[in-house]
């Protein structure tokens, strides 16, 4: 089952590693993960999204929990979220098809924040769902790169848990 | 804060620190980045113990946590001297003892440059230890030291590691020693949850079957007094894990002895056929549980930790209550009454009888059995140490130990070469008493140099190498399910032990005869030295009870004289 956990750690120098090793060592893949510093200078945040048997799971979040540089593990699944990726895609484009790019960019209310004789790249913001699916209607004209920032989340209403 | 800053180097600092910590002792092994240090511990106010090896070191300084329950202390250089210490750290982590392990380190501007002697330590122990540090700043090397023993202590006890960069020994802070830890991380629960007791309480009233399953946890929190009158109230009998071997005295008619692999078949029974199975410190290791979803198939389960991580880890628990054995224990007491148990310690008594732990003895060959109730006998209150194998198991099973900390071996990570330096660490620790490390000839080669240390040293220990030419327990498991095909485990004649020990400087003694055995030991107590017996045994005794690995702990076969 998919899980989107956050991470509350110190932020200090290898914490990333301590975080990381405790999912590699079961064999668990990160599918996508976050890290920046929150309202406090002094923590990060993580936002981890994984797949894995839940009993597994629960094991790994108590290890994370023993971790002395994690404060709090919150497993956002278990509460309504909002979860948030941004991606860059450099696509190719030239003056044939430039428009037809535009208006997908315009329906998906993403942005062009460079353009060449030869690319654009384009910033959308949203959930996988949503990156997912601009990616697939710009493949066709051939994906030069593309970089995603990972998912952030917070969950719903004014609760910070 | 106490007491005004004064100026100092890190090095100085480091052995101030050690003060403060109550440090007596610690075992270490110096190189090239702690000159620095090591010149501070020239005239320190601290025993330092040279080994010849830093793996010595650490395990020294885990007998020594064992033996007294306070803190062991190590030190090794940068690169090989780290590295060395990898097995003991991961030996420590596995069976949660308080440590604290100093490495040096390359100066700061060399770090990350592949410099002469340089390992990434705190990236090699980081899933072995329960915390480490790299020293960063000199100004902070005593708030490091003090939630560095703070961590390794408190709630479930292991070893963390703090590696300290050359220049950060030369730098000069304005020292100051924390009185407190600010640990936001790090909030053990020490209190079990009063309503949690009560629900255990409650579900141990109507037992008719009740089994305590203690562990290591119990030696850990000092939790053994009320484990015992927690017992006795309840009338329910007890099985202790190898590494809580002494947290109930084995001549109480509650003890069953230890459960699993080669655990009594009495425990085994009694835990298969218990209606409540109380745990306490312990972690269902697989060595105890076999086949885990046949284990305790009918059984209510209460697991009393203080890591709420081993919570429903590998066994279902119905009352978890997370906290310190000796407070939650010392509360549970307090709420129950005794059980109505007496059909079923008369059936524990049947089993006993009809199933006991057993062997047959000879005259004309020396069973290693009957070495461990000789020693039992001449020194009743020796602390035991072991190594790793067959020589283990028989000193788990036939000694006759009354107290916690008189039995102290490598239970989870199961690691060779332990025995003899942590038996170094047990007698430093506690001097008045008699300390025999129990070993095989395949372990003790893993880390015989440290006879010079003892003999250097004159610590009297007695080394008591159950000699059978085998890594017993591999050859053991070949000749059950490899049809005797012994690849690689015949290591007879490899050395002479006598002439080893002689060589050294420390007395050996060569036995051959079971009449020899009881007058070897008593003659190697007065020596009170170093001393090594080389007991000649019955080369392919086995190991029995056994559970074969993945069985159900009650299909546990007899495998005495079945060779």
């Amino acid at each position: 089952m998919r899980h989107t956990l956050a991470v509350l750690v110190e932020n200090k120098y290898g914490v990333l590693a301590r975080v990381a090793g405790l999912f590699s060592r079961r064999g668990f893949n990160i599918d996508s993960l976050a890290v920046g510093t929150t309202e406090d200078p002094t923590l990060s945040r993580m936002t981890i999204i994984v797949n894995g048997d839940d009993h597994v799971l629960e094991q790994v979040m108590k290890q994370l929990n023993k971790l002395i540089d994690v404060i709090r593990v919150i497993d956002l699944g278990s509460e309504e979220f909002v979860e948030r990726e941004l991606a860059l895609i450099k696509v190719n484009a030239d003056a044939n098809n430039r428009a037809e790019i535009i208006q997908i960019v315009d329906i998906f209310r993403a942005r062009i924040i460079d353009v060449a004789s030869k690319s654009l790249t384009i910033e959308v913001t949203g959930d996988v769902e949503k990156i997912k699916a601009i990616q697939t209607l710009l493949k066709p004209f051939g994906i030069k790169e593309l970089a995603r920032t990972g998912i952030v989340a917070l969950n719903r209403g004014s609760k910070s848990p | 804060m106490t007491g005004k800053a004064e100026r100092m180097t890190g090095a100085r600092a480091f052995v101030e620190c050690l003060y403060r910590e109550n440090v007596e002792i610690i075992f270490g092994y110096p190189g090239g980045v702690l000159l620095p240090i090591y010149d501070e511990l020239y005239d320190a106010h601290l025993h330092h113990l040279l080994v010849r090896h830093e793996q010595a070191a650490v395990h020294a300084a885990e007998g020594y946590a064992r033996a007294t329950g306070k803190v062991g202390v190590c030190l090794a250089t940068s690169g090989p001297g780290a590295t060395n210490l990898v097995t003991g750290i991961a030996n420590a982590y596995m069976d949660s003892i308080p440590m604290v392990a100093f490495t040096g380190q390359v100066p700061s501007s060399m770090l990350g440059n592949d410099a002469f002697q340089e390992a990434d330590i705190t990236g090699i122990t980081m899933p072995i230890t329960k915390h480490n540090y790299l020293v960063q700043d000199v100004k902070d090397l005593p708030r490091i030291i003090k939630e560095a023993f703070h961590i390794a202590s408190t709630g479930r006890p292991g070893p963390v590691l703090v590696d300290i960069p050359k220049d950060i020994t030369t730098d000069e802070l304005d020292f100051v020693y924390p009185d407190t830890v600010e640990l936001r991380g790090y909030k053990p629960t020490f209190k079990g949850n009063a309503q949690q007791v009560k629900r255990a309480a409650s579900v141990l009233k109507g037992a008719k079957r009740p089994v305590i399953y203690a562990g290591g946890g119990v030696i850990g929190s000092e939790a053994s007094k009320e484990l015992l009158a927690f017992a006795e109230k309840l009338k329910a009998p007890v099985t202790t894990t190898l590494t809580g071997i002494g947290g109930f005295p084995n001549d109480n008619e509650l003890y069953l002895g230890m459960p699993g692999m080669h655990g009594t078949k009495y425990a085994n029974y009694a835990i298969q056929e218990s209606d409540v199975l109380i745990a306490v410190g312990v972690r269902f290791d697989d060595r105890v549980t076999g086949k885990t979803t046949s284990f305790a198939p009918n059984a209510k389960v209460i697991h009393i930790d203080i890591d709420p991580a081993e919570i429903s880890k590998i066994i279902k628990v119905d009352v978890p209550i997370v906290g310190d054995a000796k407070q939650i224990l010392g509360s549970l007491v307090d709420q129950v009454s005794e059980c109505d148990t007496k059909e079923w310690l008369d059936k524990i008594a049947t089993w006993k009888r009809d199933f006991p732990l057993f062997y047959v003895n000879r005259d004309d060959v020396i069973k290693p059995q009957y070495i461990l109730e000789q020693i039992s006998e001449v020194c009743p209150d020796a602390i035991i140490v072991t190594e790793v194998g067959q020589h283990q198991m028989w000193a788990a099973q036939y000694f006759n130990y009354k107290e916690p900390r008189t039995f102290i071996s490598s239970g989870g990570l199961g690691t060779m070469g332990y025995g003899f330096p942590a038996a170094i660490g047990a007698k430093l620790g506690r001097p008045d008493k008699i300390v025999v490390d129990v070993s095989g000839d395949g372990s003790f080669q893993m880390n015989s140099q440290e006879m010079a240390t003892i003999v250097q040293n004159n610590i009297p220990i007695i080394i008591a190498i159950f000699n059978n030419g085998y890594l017993g327990m591999v050859r053991q498991w070949q000749a059950l399910f490899f049809e005797h095909r012994y690849s690689h485990t015949t290591i007879e004649n490899s050395v002479d032990f006598v002439k080893l020990a002689e060589a050294y400087g420390a007395m050996g003694i060569r036995v051959t005869k079971p009449s020899e055995v009881k007058a070897a030991i008593e003659k190697a107590v007065e020596a009170n030295g170093p001393v090594l017996i080389d007991f000649v045994i019955e080369r392919e005794e086995n190991v029995s009870p056994m559970v074969p690995a993945g069985a159900a702990i009650n299909e546990i076969l007899d495998l005495e004289d079945t060779q």
